[in-house]
């Protein structure tokens, strides 16, 4: 059984000898296909400039693999295969490890390093849940505006405050009867009345479910944007994930420009759709007087518009964007697709209003942490743009298209950010690890380096110190290390640079088994038993404080697992592994070695 | 080869002389964490934190400098490992958001040579540097109340109870070695000091084990004895255990490179530390609570194999 495991062991293990080779892999975007003529145009783009490719083939995923011999030839080539292949195909650097097909066909694959080894970007990104709220209280005060118009249900005021929408009657059979008709239209409301001097108050809330389901959904929409983000950067491995309730992890392996990223990241940029307020005086309200149900904005020029309240279509029912070109005038346009409520909206307003001005507000989101008397204060700010205003030539719905952009750039960049689906709720960066390729390697390095150091410190000691059971020692310690990169490789563990501080810590801690072990065995000897019985003695007696020893702090490594983050969790990771796997090794594997040095023959003394 | 044979050391008969050790040791280092406070690395105290490496030694003043220019007068900046490599730790500005800060600085610095690396960028926002505090005392506490209650269980409340001063003794010498020389202390060297939880304990219950079997074996001599004669036959495998330990440790400090430093620091002084608490502290505190052989006998584990698979 021992040989079984130690074989077993050995296999899985194997990949993480063979070098990895920089690789590209190439992936289609929307509705494009990689096949064999993909493949024959990147090896012919690139063999037309002399980059030398080593292997290229398609992976079960149906992506492009391509291999290159040096690092060198991976970075010229992708931005050869960007050109040669235009922008339904995003090429990524990755690395991917040069193994031989039949380890390939069992599986094995070599440790995942953690992003402080191979170098790549970590950021943790925190959903403004109230603002979430907020904004869904906007919306329902819209829905309630137009029911309670639709029911020509008169009130005096409807407004929003914080995450409550208020709305005032002047009598209350109106306010009863507005309040029976909003609950039964919006189940999931919490509606309270109330009496104020001359006014009826209704005070409409978000159930404590409804907003969970808000929440929820921020955090889900926010995670579907990122990913689409993230994807448009080609990056070949990148990890979104969920953190918390409110929190947003993204990990981008080999990435190396954090500004880039958080460009891309940081910037949550949103359209409104409002039609333009003719029937005022946008002088007047450049002095102060604001028409109710109307809002002034600028222009990006400085220029001000008076925009009605009313929101038609907001970011969020944005299915798509494309950028390209205007058909007749050439000038570069954003086509913009609505979903089935914003298209609905779209066509109704649009009909009303052929001929009338609607704008488009960009607005933008940034929110920046300040230090204030020594405490973290949070600063919001709210960006808000008129990126243009055009006439509604006809009605429209689903599809219609928005010129006013003054390079084909930005109107890339627009339509990136619309694509993407604007998001539900704000987000800040509020961690952020960046690891360079070099430090990576450095760490890799060192940590080998004083693996192997530790290691042969500590196998030069036991032999000196228990002669042949030291060697023994030395033999299960070596394949304590084997069975926790094999275990490391199966299970796809993240091996991070506290990781191998772990196994070089389990170095030193595995001979402590044996180090009991053989410390009974003397001290038996020493009573004067026969080897054999030394022997049995030794292994029996040391057993149950073996295993006490090592639960005790294999509970320290679940508490630091179950509390810890990325790197933390990796020490805590190895730091278990090791301990089961010396468990193993120093207790089953060095009996069966001793077994066949002294089991049949009758010993006179032992080598301890 | 041996180190030490049949040592009968009266270990026990010096516990009052290990009992003064301790305290001024315990607090030497109560009073450093509170006279000078930890200085406390960014992943708890939140910050901008930037390492690059130049391609030619570079001299820190030209480095000021150059940040300087671009409004980062107040950066810390130290060189890291080697005259090469720059570490600057950056403050929040009022004028940037803290998330890109980052970016400017290193964008300063590349004005020195264009050629510079990007190493390292860690930025911690503050919230998540308050909620890394907390998680990492709850996981010290858990971690705590988890081996009380398993050593517990195996043993005698006593001994739980003696385990738990061990290790609290241990985790406060640690904490307040980093405090006392003001080395930094962050995420990796907490998760070393709950890794010396974990070993110091590995040490104290072997040491329990030997207790209990010679409460059950040797009938003759009073507790005081018994542990002495306990403590004395696990003493050569704990410092040989502690010595194969340190020098991996002691490896890793040398070799494993600049981040993974304080991390190493604090296992060895932890392992040196729990070296000596799980040989004085731990057994002595189980006397003073006074122990007997009673405690320990109607727990039949002596039959029992069966018993010890947990």
């Amino acid at each position: 059984m021992v040989l079984a495991v130690v074989l077993l062991g050995g296999l899985f293990a194997l990949p993480n000898i063979f070098d990895q080779d920089p690789s590209m892999e190439i992936s289609a975007q929307r509705d494009a296909v990689i096949d064999q003529t993909t493949e024959s145009r990147v090896q012919q783009a690139l063999e037309k400039v002399g980059v030398r490719v080593k292997g290229i083939g398609q992976k079960q995923n149906g992506k492009l693999l391509v291999r290159f011999s040096s690092s060198e030839d991976q970075l010229k080539a992708i931005d050869l295969v960007a050109a040669e292949l235009g922008e339904n195909y995003t090429p990524a650097l990755t690395l991917s490890p040069d193994l031989p097909d039949w380890l390939v066909g069992l599986g094995a694959e070599p440790m995942y390093l953690g992003l402080d080894l191979r170098g790549g970007i970590h950021v943790l990104i925190d959903v403004d849940m109230d603002a979430a709220i907020e904004q869904a209280a906007e919306r329902y005060s819209g829905d309630i505006r137009t029911l309670l118009r639709e029911k020509k249900l008169r009130y005096t005021r409807i407004s929003r405050e914080q995450d409550q929408v208020v709305v005032k009657f002047n009598n209350a059979e109106k306010r009863d009867q507005a309040s029976d008709l909003i609950g039964n239209e919006f189940r999931s409301l919490n509606l309270e009345s109330s009496d104020e001097a001359d006014a009826f108050l209704v005070t409409v809330s978000l159930s404590p479910a409804e907003k969970q389901e808000v929440q929820r959904f921020a955090l889900q929409q926010n995670i579907t944007t990122l990913r689409n983000r993230v994807n448009a950067l080609g990056i070949a491995e990148p990890l979104i994930q969920q953190q918390g309730v409110r929190r947003i992890v993204v990990q981008l392996p080999g990435a190396q420009d954090p500004a880039k990223l958080k460009e891309i990241l940081g910037a949550t940029a949103t359209l409104e759709y409002r039609l333009a307020d003719t029937e005022h005086s946008v002088e007047d309200a450049v002095n102060g007087r604001v028409p109710p149900g109307s809002n002034l904005y600028h222009e990006r020029d400085g220029q001000p518009v008076l925009l009605k309240k009313r929101v038609i279509v907001t970011g969020n029912q944005i299915v798509d964007a494309s950028s390209g070109l205007d058909q007749q005038t050439g000038q570069p346009a954003v086509f913009v697709s609505l979903d089935g409520v914003g298209a609905k909206r779209m066509r109704r307003m649009t009909n009303e209003n052929v001929g009338k001005p609607m704008a488009v507000v960009f607005i933008e989101n940034r929110t920046t942490t300040r230090m204030v008397d020594g405490k973290p204060v949070k600063v919001k700010k709210r960006v808000e743009e008129v990126i243009s205003i055009a006439t509604i030539r006809e009605p429209f719905g689903r599809r219609f298209q928005t010129t006013g952009l003054d390079t084909t750039e930005e109107a890339r960049d627009l339509a990136l950010l619309l694509r993407a689906g604007a998001l539900a709720a704000p987000i800040e960066i509020v961690e952020e690890r960046t690891i360079g390729p070099s430090l990576g390697q450095d760490s890799i390095d060192q940590g080998f380096k004083s693996v192997v150091i530790g290691l042969v410190l500590v196998m030069i000691f036991m032999a000196v110190y228990y002669r042949v059971f030291g060697l023994v020692a030395d033999m299960a310690l070596v394949m304590n290390l084997v069975l926790i990169v094999a275990i490391l490789s199966m299970l796809q563990a993240t091996l991070t640079l506290p990781g191998i501080a772990g196994i070089v810590l389990t170095v030193g801690m595995a001979v402590d088994a044996n180090v009991l072990i053989f410390q009974r065995i003397r001290e038996e000897l020493a009573n004067g038993n026969s080897p054999q019985s030394s022997i049995q003695a030794g292994y029996e007696k040391a057993f149950s404080t073996i295993i006490d020893a090592n639960i005790t702090t294999l509970i320290a490594a679940v508490v630091l697992f179950s509390f810890g983050t990325g790197p933390i969790k990796g020490f805590a990771v190895t730091l278990a592994i090791g301990i089961c796997t010396s468990m193993f090794t120093a207790i089953i594997g060095t009996r069966a070695v001793i077994n066949l040095i002294y089991g049949r023959k009758r010993v006179k003394a032992l080598a301890i | 080869m041996q180190i030490l044979k049949d040592v009968h050391l009266d270990l026990m008969g010096k516990r009052s002389i290990a009992l003064v050790f301790s305290a001024v040791l315990l607090l030497i280092a109560v009073g450093s964490i509170i006279a000078r406070g930890l200085n406390l690395g960014i992943d708890f105290t939140g910050g901008t934190l930037v390492e690059v490496g130049y391609p030619q030694a570079v001299e820190l003043p030209v480095v000021r400098e150059a940040l300087a220019k671009d409004g980062f007068d107040d950066a810390v900046i130290q060189h890291f490992g080697t005259s090469k490599d720059v570490l600057v730790r950056l403050a929040p500005r009022e004028d940037i958001e803290s998330a890109v800060l980052s970016d400017r600085a290193f964008s300063a610095m590349q004005g020195i040579d264009p050629q510079v690396d990007l190493r390292r960028v860690e930025f911690v926002g503050p919230q998540v540097g308050d909620e890394l505090t907390e998680d990492g005392g709850l996981a010290m506490l858990y971690a705590l109340i988890g081996i009380l209650i398993y050593v517990g269980l195996r043993f005698e409340y006593r001994f739980a109870v003696g385990s738990v001063i061990a290790l609290v003794h241990d985790v406060l010498i640690t904490i307040g070695f980093f405090a006392l020389f003001q080395v930094e202390f962050d995420l990796p060297v907490l998760a070393a000091v709950l890794a010396v939880i974990g070993y110091s304990l590995n040490d104290t219950i072997v040491v329990y084990d030997r207790i209990r079997e010679n409460f059950r074996k040797i009938r003759k001599g009073d507790a005081v004895d018994v542990i002495n004669t306990s403590v004395n036959q696990t003493l050569s495998r704990t410092l040989i255990t502690s010595g194969t330990t340190l020098l991996v440790l002691v490896a890793l400090f040398l070799f494993g490179g600049e981040i993974i430093h304080g991390f190493a620091l604090a296992l060895i002084v932890g392992v040196v530390i729990g070296t000596y608490s799980s040989i004085y502290v731990a057994s002595s505190s189980v006397i003073f609570m006074g122990v007997s052989r009673a405690d320990l006998m109607p727990v039949k584990k002596e039959d029992g194999t069966v018993d010890d698979m947990p």
